[in-house]
């Protein structure tokens, strides 16, 4: 086994990981930050960001505005405090990306320019055309190359956390390339690997976004919060799920039937906001969680389009014009022709409900701080309190920024206090678990990889999707323990080091049956409606007496999660409605 | 549906002595892309073909393999368009070592691209609470330049790195070039040396292929001829470029 020691790790180079060593390096230079990723930090799922990211720039809006389009946005399950120093550093990251050469969209004059995003009352959503998440990736990654103090392992896969005296004091890792584990020891470990939802069927993620960095910290102990909440994004590609950006809507695109009804309006989003004349909030503009719910109604009541790739409904630009959406979505554009043959110039677009992003994550607090010393948390992967029940478009790609920074400067806080383990008294851990992974990456049981990760999908999809039915919950929870415990008994055929893909799919798999059994718990024990979590069935109404709170899944030794109650913070918005459209709608379940 | 033959270039460094093929039928349908047929073997026939793969939406870059002898990204790669050939060959991408099968080792073209100082650099500081103000004209001059995703494509399809993989390649000369050309930066003078080194802007022979085979249309061949002239005509390819919509303003 191989043996390394660093300041800080940092797990996951994407746009949370990146901005952490960052910061890192800038509060103390003197510092060994090793940055370790699956892949090279720029293929990160950031990359395929495309809509855009949030922070208050025009005059005429607000912080309080802001918070408030979060705060509501999330059903009141945000914590307060954090959306507060959210909305209040967010510009300021976007600037500081600017500075590091982030080609911002502009305006003729050369000022930043800003679009209009779902669930946002003003438009604060900056952008670099459609492809936001691709450029902050690269300007990130390229601006990290200046730090001395910063040092990588790329394609380096994180299997264990290790613990000593009720510290983190460092990691497991696999040098993919030679296959070889490795020991790092550090004094402060961050998490940034992303979200999970490769446990959905059809998801708008990459084939790396598997949980890991959930499951390394829930087997250690650590709670996963509001797991519950997983955002349906209302336009993914019918089949492969690929994303077609909210920003489509925001340019003026617009939702149909088979035959051209805009049927929104029918869902208390309404009413019908005139063609190319968008209106922030109303129809196309309504959250996620409403939209994606209302294409389950017009699915149930067959209004929907049948393609050869499932039931969809249109995603019609066309009254954009050719010079707007080359201008405006030319990535859109050229997926569209790509994927499934369609110019959205002269077509509308097929698109579906896709799992999109996990709300819930590793429990921190404010701090970005598990409550394992030495063991921070960030980014999608994370639960910091600011996406509540439904996270808004654009206010992720910013809170990377903001609670990046703020993880790499409390680590290295951390780190400069000295807290580091001798490596070599954490070898009998490390030997152990190591010992535990070459005994899967040999495994010759009668249970086949693929089946397993496509039986889960397929249960997550029927039971924690965009509508919850208890019956099929309880099938989903049952299901994945089935799927647990064959795991046991898999087989894999590959058996080489060098760059075993087989054997790195299958470590990923124990990822994701970890974070799919805390999703699943949390969304039966949750008995009530709020943001993306919907029981139309058993609890159809938000229930703000018994479950303003967030839930907490502890993973049980040999059981499944035990799920607990976390108070939210709430300091100036009283839980009230959620307006969207011309009109009030409460409780979400229509 | 329909099937096709694909046949993989394998390589594992552990048992082979040296590459071998190997033949798999994958099914064939009109929407499905070489990634999908990789995919589809690791899961149903043959767990042991290890390929790179993410996004699946052509920007992570992660893909790309040489398919009948050209580089391309796999998840951008259409079966269908390879009926007619009957059979799709496929391989790491050239002109780079491989670590196994349909993996190459990019790590030498990383360096390349973390070589030539790809940051904004300032002498003058910048503003610290508003942006600087860079019209949609500015940005022409190196968008087109900033959409690369390092697939290293162009890598695989330039003979002057295949000949010497010190040669910095078209993805870093480029990028050097993004940054060369942006209104706000003030390092280009920094970057010159790297340019016009030996394995800089004068190694390449303009053969043009690089530009040819770039799934983001970022035209590397230009910027690295733009690096040669250091004039301003490529800025007016560029408008024009931007202007028909190439990318946005
Ligand atoms: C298609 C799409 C479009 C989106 N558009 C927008 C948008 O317009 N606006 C917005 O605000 N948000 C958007 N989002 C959400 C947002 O992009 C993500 O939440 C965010 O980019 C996640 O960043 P991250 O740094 O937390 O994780 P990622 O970028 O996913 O990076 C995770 C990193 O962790 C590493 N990693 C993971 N596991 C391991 C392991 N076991 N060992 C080593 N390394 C590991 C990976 O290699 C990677 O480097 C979008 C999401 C998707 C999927
Ligand atoms: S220039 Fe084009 S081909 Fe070369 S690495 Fe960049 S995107 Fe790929
Ligand atoms: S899988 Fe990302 S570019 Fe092909």
């Amino acid at each position: 086994m191989n043996q390394q020691q660093a300041d800080i790790v940092i797990v996951g180079g994407g746009g949370a990981g990146l901005r952490a060593a960052i910061a890192a390096a800038e509060s103390n230079p003197g510092l060994d930050i090793l940055l370790l990723s699956k892949v090279y930090p720029m293929r990160s799922h950031t990359v395929a960001a495309e809509g855009g990211c949030a922070g208050v720039i025009q005059p005429h809006d607000s912080l309080d505005a802001h918070f408030d389009d979060t705060v509501a946005g999330g059903d009141w399950l945000c914590d307060q405090d954090v959306v507060d120093y959210f909305v209040r550093h967010a510009t300021e990251e976007n600037l500081r990306l600017e500075h590091w050469g982030c080609p911002w969209s502009r305006k003729p004059d050369g000022s930043i320019n800003v679009r209009a995003f779902g669930g946002m009352q003003i438009e604060r959503t900056w952008f670099a055309a459609d492809k936001t998440g691709f450029h902050i990736l690269h300007t990130l990654f390229q601006t990290s190359l200046k730090y001395p103090a910063i040092r990588r392992c790329d394609e380096y896969f994180c299997t264990d956390l290790l613990v000593e005296d009720g510290h983190c004091a460092g990691l497991l890792a696999i040098d993919m390339r030679s296959g070889e584990q490795t020991l790092i020891a550090a004094s402060a470990v961050i998490l940034a690997t992303g979200g999970a939802a490769r446990v959905y069927r059809y998801n708008t993620n990459g084939g790396i976004v598997t949980g890991d960095g959930m499951a390394l910290a829930y087997r250690q102990g650590v709670p996963l919060r509001d797991m519950e909440f997983v955002q349906y994004h209302p336009t993914g590609l019918p089949g492969s799920g690929i994303l077609i950006t909210e920003a489509a809507r925001g340019e003026g695109g617009v939702l149909t039937t088979c035959d051209g009804y805009r049927y929104l309006q029918d869902y208390g989003l309404g009413p019908e906001t005139p063609l190319g004349k968008p209106q922030n909030k109303q129809m196309e503009l309504g959250p996620r969680d409403r939209l994606s719910q209302a294409f389950w109604h017009e699915e149930q009541a067959g209004r929907t389009v049948a393609t050869e790739r499932g039931a969809a409904v249109y995603l019609d630009l066309r009254h954009l014009g050719e010079q707007r959406i080359q201008e405006r979505l030319p990535f859109i554009r050229d997926l569209a022709r790509t994927y499934v043959n369609v110019d959205a110039v002269h077509e509308p677009i097929p698109v579906r409900p896709t799992a999109h992003y996990t709300m819930g994550g590793i429990q921190t607090d404010r701090h970005t701080a598990t409550c394992l010393p030495g063991l921070y948390a960030v980014g999608e992967c994370a639960s910091v309190g600011l996406h509540g029940a439904n996270r808004l478009g654009s206010n992720s790609l910013a809170e990377l920024g903001v609670f990046g920074r703020l993880a790499g400067e409390q680590a290295a806080e951390r780190a400069a206090q000295g807290l580091a383990v001798d490596p070599q008294r954490l070898r009998p851990q490390a030997e152990a678990q190591a010992a535990g992974r070459e005994a899967l990456r040999t495994a010759n049981g009668p249970e086949r990889l693929a089946a397993l990760r496509d039986e889960m999908a397929c249960a997550m999809e029927a039971g924690i999707g965009i509508f919850r039915v208890p019956a099929q919950m309880s099938a989903t929870i049952e299901k994945i323990a089935e799927l647990k415990a064959r795991y046991q008994q898999l087989g894999l055929k590959d058996g080489s080091r060098a760059f075993n893909t087989e054997w790195l799919q299958a470590i990923e798999l124990g990822f994701l049956l970890d974070v799919a059994e805390a999703m699943s718990h949390a969304a039966l024990a949750r008995q009530e409606s709020r943001g993306s979590h919907q029981r139309p069935e058993d609890f159809p109404a938000r229930n703000d007496a018994l479950f303003l709170k967030h839930s907490l899944a502890r993973q049980q030794p040999g059981g499944a999660a035990e799920v607990s109650w976390q108070d939210v913070v709430i300091t100036r918005s009283a839980p009230g409605e959620r307006h969207y459209g011309g009109t009030t709608v409460q409780g979400a379940n229509r | 549906m329909g099937t096709i033959e694909l046949v993989a270039t394998r390589y594992r460094p552990e048992q082979d002595v040296q590459p071998w093929e190997q033949r798999y039928t994958v099914p064939c349908s009109e929407d499905m892309s070489l990634l999908d047929a990789l995919n589809y073997i690791k899961d149903e026939l043959d767990p042991s073909l290890s390929h790179r793969w993410s996004c699946r939406m052509a920007i992570c870059g992660s893909c790309g393999v040489m398919v009948n002898g050209e580089p391309k990204l796999s998840c951008k790669t259409f079966l269908r368009d390879y009926r007619e050939a009957g059979v799709v060959q496929v391989r790491a991408l050239d002109n780079l070592p491989v670590e196994r099968d349909l993996v190459a080792d990019i790590s030498g073209v990383v360096e390349h691209i973390e070589a030539v100082k790809p940051w904004l650099i300032r002498h003058s500081t910048a503003p610290v609470d508003t942006a600087h103000t860079q019209t949609p004209e500015q940005m022409a001059r190196y968008h087109a330049f900033s959409q690369c995703i390092n697939c290293a494509l162009c890598y695989a399809a330039c003979p002057q790195f295949g000949r010497n993989p010190a040669f910095l390649g078209p993805a870093a000369l480029t990028l050097a070039q993004r940054y060369n050309l942006d209104s706000r930066d003030e390092g280009s003078s920094e970057r010159m040396p790297w340019l016009n080194a030996e394995e800089g802007v004068w190694s390449c022979t303009f053969v043009g292929y690089c530009s040819e085979v770039c799934p983001k249309d970022v035209d590397p061949a230009s910027a690295i001829n733009r690096g040669k002239v250091a004039s301003d005509i490529n800025y007016g390819v560029n408008l024009f470029r931007l202007l028909r919509g190439k990318s946005d303003a």
